[in-house]
């Protein structure tokens, strides 16, 4: 009886290691467009023709690009990163702490976001029109009207300088326990919050407000069921496919898209990681980096087609 | 001075009695800002340095790929840090005089071109070595070396031989060079056990404070070297230093006390940032300066009447006014200014001059095509916006100057020193040789103006074995008169470093070789 839902599942994987694939030539075909290189970024300004030379030859830049593609390939499936080309640091090392602090700021980011956007939109549809619809709506695009870094500085000033509640720079480190960790992250999740609320928010509160337009919705009212009821019991259900895929995009933004927070707040992720490394053209980092992202969104976007076939009764049991 | 100020002026530097009061208080009895600040500052160094406590440095210009090897110090976190854990045969002091530090003497052959450094004894290095030669000797030779990926490669082209002698590395020069001791204050030549051969990023050095967490791009936490030789450096327990590129976050993290300095405060955030109580601007005019260099060798620019026009559609004033905010000072179309020994003051200083502009356009024979300006937000902080005021006086000289935006990336390696007029910056260098002979001789490692003028070449290097300070400075004074009305260089201003500080720290001292007290920063001062 799961069978068609396993195929699907099994497909959808299959899809999105062969789309993996693909991104990781596009990844590299990328990275070799970029103007300049490694040894030129490292020595900057102050690089002799001589000290060029030297670095290259010493990180195997002469090899051809297919024969580069592959050694870093198969080194990937074998589980080995290699080592950065600027300072010489496991590279396996360095990103699992980064993607470490950015999931952990992704998830706070998300465990308070989504449950508070799902909720916000369902008051909102089920007083739509009336002030607290129009509450919520008009201060959630208001925040998301604003740039991050708007948004970040504004919240810095207030609770960093001026009350001193918090602190302004989010730096962790593997000597912090759990709390000082929640307490130095406070800032930078508020913005999350307030920047990816309201997205959810309102496509929570127009799936719903669709859906109330059914047939059984008003059976359900003539049944006399509470309003908020029949919202969620009856409504909700129904919204679910949409409203996940939009969650399911948040949360991939969450974790790859916030390199602006993490520069404001000064907060050890990924994005600074990866732009730190583009800037030096250190492209086995790039690489690693741009597949680990993708992957990400890939991932996400097969959980949420799964959670939508099993939402959905006709997708689930298939004639 | 009268009693009462003086009284408050020892409780003030004992921390008693605030500074803001104090400041306050001289006001009222008529003495401007500046001269009661010098006065507290004074009267808290006479306190003598306290120990102990954690510094914290918020500082920009790091990446997650730094590295701790000295030869690619690049950035500006791993120049501090390299202050931190290691130390150089030589310093040179605020007021540009040698100072010894791990060399205890220094002797030179009469024609200065053969060098010795006495090498300080009793010196540990983090790991339980003890200095000596040899690895002040190593270290030389790793950076010297032709296959060395060192960043002081072209420093060290003039040395024909070393050898460690007993106490003393003896350094022989191809011509000889009175200035030589100053090449090894070079940030990159810190000295390392074994010369750093085996693992150069291992932060194994002899300075004050040993590394003990690193995270490049992060975070670096340094501790206090029980066995450091030096009382009169390294005075905190430990050095936290906070990797914030972020001129808005750094701003913060002072203001709301995580940090106690930053450095490169935004000039258009100063005065927002001088406001805040506990707070202290420390601006000091350095050596490093904002440029347009022009290829002397590539049409139009090849034309020295052109050149002319340009430097003279230029409006020095108002960049310094709008671009540097007031934090700097005009250039006169060479890479020296009065922070240099041996600056030569009566030179004459080129102003915005429409007219000669004009006068020097026409006699070029231009044929009115576009002249065109690279430029990009990364060849100095406001390039854009001087390259538009560039365009704009130009104009208005009847020079037809456009403006090309550059992308950031790759700009040091695709637009400077490839394109013939583009905008760039040079950080400045302890003394005038070391300056001209980085960019502006012939055969210049960096000769980004294509400059090659032979009687420049000759001054340059007769002034560089010169031992009479007298002879020198005239032999210098002729060369800049030689590039500024030749050359390809267009310099309109030098920019002062702009660092901050809480109240809490003491013991800061202007220095104009690099900001942070030429990096000393956290080594030299000490909690209030």
């Amino acid at each position: 009886m799961s069978n068609p839902v396993l195929i699907l599942v099994a497909q959808r994987v299959a899809l999105g290691l062969l789309l993996l694939l693909a991104v990781s030539v596009l990844i590299f075909t990328g990275t070799q467009l970029l103007p300049g290189d490694v040894a030129q970024a490292i020595l900057g300004q102050s690089a002799t023709p001589q000290a060029l030379a030297n670095i290259r030859e010493s990180l195997g830049l002469n090899d051809p690009a297919h024969v580069r593609y592959f050694r870093w390939l198969s080194g990937i499936l074998q589980g080995d990163l290699g080592t950065a080309l600027t300072n010489g640091q496991d590279i396996a090392t360095a990103l699992s702490q980064r993607l470490r602090n950015t999931l952990f700021l992704a998830f706070w980011a998300a465990a308070i976001s989504v449950p508070s956007a799902i909720l916000l939109g369902l008051i909102a549809a089920r007083y739509e029109g009336r002030w607290p619809d129009k509450l919520i709506s008009g201060a959630t695009l208001a925040t998301i009207s604003l740039p991050e870094f708007v948004v970040g500085y504004i919240v810095m000033f207030l609770l960093a300088v001026k009350f001193r509640w918090f602190a302004s720079v989010s730096i962790i480190h593997p000597g912090m326990d759990f709390l000082e960790r929640l307490n130095a992250i406070i800032l930078p999740v508020i913005v999350l919050v307030l920047v990816v609320l309201a997205h959810m928010m309102r496509m929570t509160r127009a799936t719903i407000l669709n859906v109330m337009q059914s047939a059984y919705i008003e059976t359900a009212e003539m049944k006399g069921l509470r309003p908020f009821t029949i919202v969620l019991l009856h409504a909700f259900p129904n919204a679910i496919a949409p409203v996940v895929n939009v969650v399911m995009l948040n949360l991939a933004y969450l974790v790859v898209g916030v390199v602006v927070v993490e520069v404001v707040f000064v907060y050890p992720g990924m994005g600074q990681y990866l732009v730190d490394h583009v800037a030096k053209r250190d492209l086995p980092v790039v690489q690693i980096s741009g597949l680990i992202f993708a992957s990400v969104y890939i991932g996400l976007n097969i959980l949420a087609d799964v959670i939508s076939i099993m939402a959905n009764p006709r997708l689930r049991h298939p004639k | 001075m009268n009693e009462e100020l003086k009284y408050l002026l020892g409780l003030t530097a004992k921390r008693k009695f605030s500074r803001r009061a104090f400041l306050g208080r001289a006001a009222t009895m008529g003495m401007s800002a500046a001269v009661a600040n010098t006065m507290l500052a004074g009267a808290v160094r006479a306190e003598g340095p306290k120990k102990g406590g954690v510094l914290r440095l918020g500082l920009g210009g790091g990446a997650g790929t730094d590295t701790l090897d000295p030869a690619l110090a690049a950035g500006h976190v791993p120049f501090h840090l390299t202050r931190q854990f290691g130390e150089t045969l030589v310093n040179v002091t605020p007021s540009g005089e040698i100072e010894y530090r791990l060399a205890e003497s220094i002797d030179s052959s009469s024609d200065a071109s053969t060098w010795y450094f006495r090498i300080r004894k009793g010196v540990e290095f983090h790991h339980g070595k003890t200095l000596t030669a040899e690895d002040a000797l190593k270290t030389l030779q790793r950076h010297s070396d032709k296959s060395s990926q060192s960043q002081a490669v072209g420093l060290m082209m003039d040395i024909v031989s070393m050898r460690a002698d007993g106490d003393v590395v003896e350094i022989a020069l191809s011509a000889p060079n009175a200035d030589f001791a100053y090449l090894m204050a070079e940030r990159m030549l810190v000295i390392q056990a074994g010369g750093g051969f085996g693992n150069p990023a291992d932060g194994n050095g002899t300075g004050p404070y040993k590394v003990v967490e690193a995270a490049p791009g992060v975070r670096y936490l340094t501790e206090k070297f029980a066995n450091y030789w030096d009382e009169g450096s390294g005075h905190f327990d430990q050095v936290e230093t906070l990797v914030i590129n972020d001129a808005t976050a750094r701003n913060s993290a002072l203001q709301s006390g995580q940090v106690h300095m930053i450095n490169g405060v935004d000039p258009k955030l100063v005065e927002f940032l001088g406001r805040s109580p506990g707070v202290q601007i420390k601006n000091v005019s350095g050596r490093g300066h904002y440029v347009f260099p022009m290829f002397c060798n590539t049409a139009p620019f090849d034309n020295n009447d052109l050149r002319m026009a340009l430097k003279y559609a230029i409006n020095r004033q108002e960049m310094v006014d709008k671009i540097l905010r007031g934090f700097g000072s005009i250039g006169n179309d060479i890479p020296i200014n009065a922070s240099y020994p041996l600056f030569d003051h009566t030179i004459e200083q080129r102003e915005y001059d429409p007219e000669r502009a004009a006068f020097h356009y026409k006699a070029s024979g231009h044929d009115g095509s576009l002249i065109v300006l690279h430029t990009s937000g990364v060849a100095f902080p406001g390039a854009v916006e001087a390259s538009q005021l560039f365009q704009q006086s130009a104009v208005a000289a009847g020079i037809p100057l456009e403006i090309k935006r550059e992308p950031g990336d790759g700009y040091w390696s695709d637009v400077w020193n490839v394109k013939p007029f583009v905008a760039s910056f040079w950080a400045g260098r302890p003394v005038q040789d070391q300056m001209y002979s980085t960019a502006y001789l012939s055969n210049a490692p960096y000769n980004d103006t294509r400059f090659h003028n032979e009687t420049f070449d000759s001054l340059i290097v007769q002034a560089k074995g010169e031992i009479d300070p007298a002879k020198r400075k005239s032999l210098y004074g002729e060369a800049a008169r030689i590039l500024r009305d030749e050359g390809g260089l267009i310099c309109p201003m030098f920019n002062d470093f702009i660092d901050a500080h809480s109240d809490k720290v003491a013991g800061w001292q202007d220095n104009p070789n690099n900001e942070m007290m030429n990096g000393f920063a956290a080594t030299k001062c000490w909690f209030a």
